[in-house]
């Protein structure tokens, strides 16, 4: 099943209006990432790596070329549809965490399965697992202002993989982090990339973060510059 | 449920923004109860009372007879059909025969209507018992006894025990002219009773005016309405026009709606007031909520999904609202009920039944109505900023991007 295609990206060209010429963020991307793939795109800002999350992630579409995401062509998804996807199959871990300020932790990571039919029961056993997962569950009960950085990021990572999605999208994770937290929160999502077998697909252009990677995408001007498969890294974590 | 869910812990997560918007909206909501309680409180006692003093249960009047118009008085009178005999005898209805007449309190001049009215009748709250004492004078032969209302008394500054002088024109259109002595001075809320009205005993009206067995109008009790509709006659009795409690309250039901027409725009402004500080938190919520925005479409939520949970968390302001304006309106507003409103004296010159207090009167239909006013209101204004929501690119939401 490593073989199992998740991602698939076929002439993946994305264009958006800058006054009255067009920008093209991405051009002609061809990629595909299978399952348990632990993958970063990698470039200087303006790359088009966020575009390229965002297509993989359904949240936006390509303007020509075609993005088929677990089974499904981005392209062609009602907005319903592709919530659909988000809600069950795709997790996302964002630079400013995102989580919801009125929310406790438990209810942050709660929200992910609330989208999902789910007993009461089972529900509270998976968000306290996914708790565990990232070491706060005892603090279950706070509200992210009570949290440092690192803390809120690790609520981010509960909340994107309590629902077992088969891909996590993670933009620029680290990058509101210091050093420690950084390494911290890698590991983290390395550990459960190999316990979950999780696909995570990172934008980043932070050092520390490159090196956990198994693959590295690097992007210049919205194009492939080079694609690096089956690098030596700490995939022994 | 789980909009409802979000909404709600959404919006107690809001803090004081929340109950800002919810008190403001439940000073609005009891406001508005406590407006619409008066009028028809009032409305409820004007009604009873004017009935109670003036207009019975329904009258058969002269068919000349115009109380809006002064020229129809001297010719609006005529025998009372002997039918009715048998029941004023029984006090089931009785006459009252108006005089167009002038009086000279203090040696001035003021233009009245002498009203003859049976002193036995129980069927209006006039005291007209005190028209059939005797007098305690030696005089008793020229002795007429007279009763008016505060409003005549100080108006013409007299007081129990006066004599006035009164000139008027018989049946013949001859001037004659008599001393009345005020034997009683009552209070009514009902001014139409009161101002510029001297009520006589009707047996010497008739005789003063050489109308013997005449009336202007007859009164009828509480169960003549039957009686008549019974008999099959209410409408059709020569040269007298049955008028119902409609007809006879016609007046005061279009100041009563006067009335609520000029508070509704009052209630109108506040409930304005509040329900733009809720689409001012509506508006300021998508604009600087959109990264939540995004990150509920991200996490897999649909926009409509979305659209709900403002939606629901604007209108349960409204809910909240209700259940606020419940905790400290209801014993307020049962206090001003038991209490009753205090009304100015100078009201009671302005022509309408107002007593020296109003008790407000809350029906459950005008509750309900408010509520599901509040309600719809609070829905509508919070619904309309939340369809950018349904227009907002998610990736620009998640930017935090203006709209």
């Amino acid at each position: 099943m490593e073989n199992e295609i998740i991602v698939k990206l076929e002439n993946v060209t994305k264009r958006f209006p800058a006054g009255k010429t067009e920008f093209t963020a991405l051009s002609n991307i061809n990629l595909t990432f299978g399952k348990g793939e632990f993958a970063g795109l990698v470039g200087p800002s303006g790359s088009g790596k966020t575009t390229l999350l965002n297509i993989i992630g359904s949240l936006d579409t390509p303007t020509e070329g075609k993005a088929i995401v677990l089974g499904k062509t981005v392209n062609t998804l009602s907005h319903k549809e592709a919530a659909a996807l988000r809600n069950y199959g795709i997790g996302f871990i964002f630079q400013t965490y995102n989580l919801l300020p009125v929310y406790s932790v438990y209810d942050n990571v709660e929200f992910a399965l609330l989208l999902q039919t789910m007993g009461n029961t089972q529900r509270k056993k998976a968000v306290m697992e996914a708790l565990d997962w990232v070491g706060l569950a005892d603090r279950a009960s706070s509200r992210p202002s009570t949290l440092s950085g690192g803390e809120c990021q690790r609520v981010a990572i509960a909340r994107a993989m309590v629902k077992r999605p088969q891909l996590v999208l993670a933009d620029e994770p680290s990058a509101n982090l210091d050093s420690n937290n950084s390494h911290n929160i890698v590991q983290t999502m390395k550990r459960l990339n190999k316990e979950l077998n999780t696909t995570f697909i990172f934008s980043t252009h932070d050092q520390k973060v490159m090196q956990y990677l198994e693959r590295v995408i690097s992007l210049k001007d919205g194009k492939v510059e080079s694609d690096e498969t089956g690098r030596d890294n700490h995939a022994g974590i | 449920m789980l909009e409802y869910k979000l909404a709600f812990r959404n919006l107690f997560g809001a803090g004081l923004r929340t109950w800002l918007n919810v008190t403001v909206l439940s000073i609005a909501f009891v406001i508005i109860i406590f407006y619409n309680g008066m009028l028809d409180g009032w409305n409820r006692q004007a009604r009873n009372d004017t009935k109670a003093w003036e207009c019975g249960s329904g009258q058969i009047w002269n068919h000349l007879y115009d109380p809006y118009d002064p020229f129809t008085i001297a010719d609006a009178h005529a025998k009372v059909p002997a039918e009715y005999k048998p029941d004023i005898d029984k006090n089931l209805i009785t006459p009252v025969l108006i005089a167009q007449a002038t009086a000279y309190p203090g040696g001035r001049l003021v233009n009245i209507l002498l009203k003859g009215i049976a002193p036995t009748q129980t069927i209006l709250e006039l005291p007209t018992a005190i028209l059939g004492q005797k007098s305690d004078s030696a005089d008793t032969e020229g002795y007429i006894p007279a009763i008016i209302g505060t409003r005549m008394a100080q108006s013409a500054k007299l007081k129990k025990g006066d004599n006035i002088l009164v000139r008027w024109r018989d049946a013949n259109g001859t001037f004659d002219a008599r001393e009345v002595t005020v034997a009683a001075i009552y209070k009514t809320t009902v001014p139409t009773i009161d101002n510029g009205q001297i009520w006589i005993p009707l047996d010497k009206l008739r005789e003063m005016t050489s109308m013997p067995e005449e009336a202007t109008y007859m009164v009828m009790g509480n169960t003549y309405k039957e009686i008549l509709n019974a008999r099959g006659d209410d409408k059709h009795l020569q040269g007298w026009i049955y008028k119902d409690e409609k007809a006879l309250l016609k007046e005061l039901d279009d100041v009563i709606a006067a009335k609520k027409g000029g508070s509704k725009i009052i209630y109108g402004l506040l409930l304005a007031i509040a329900l733009l500080a809720i689409f001012d938190t509506q508006v300021l919520s998508i604009f600087r909520r959109q990264k939540e925005i995004g990150t509920y479409i991200a996490l897999g939520m649909t926009r409509l999904r979305v659209v709900s949970i403002f939606t629901i968390e604007g209108s349960a302001h409204s809910l909240l609202a209700i259940l606020l304006g419940s905790i400290w309106g209801i014993p307020l507003l049962m206090f001003i009920q038991r209490t009753g409103i205090p009304m100015p004296s100078s009201v009671d010159q302005a022509g309408l039944a107002i007593g020296d207090s109003i008790s407000p009167f809350y029906s459950a239909g005008m509750i309900l109505s408010t509520v599901i006013l509040v309600v719809i209101s609070s829905t509508i204004v919070s619904y309309l900023p939340t369809r950018r929501i349904s227009k907002m690119n998610p990736t620009d939401a998640l930017r935090g991007k203006m709209i």
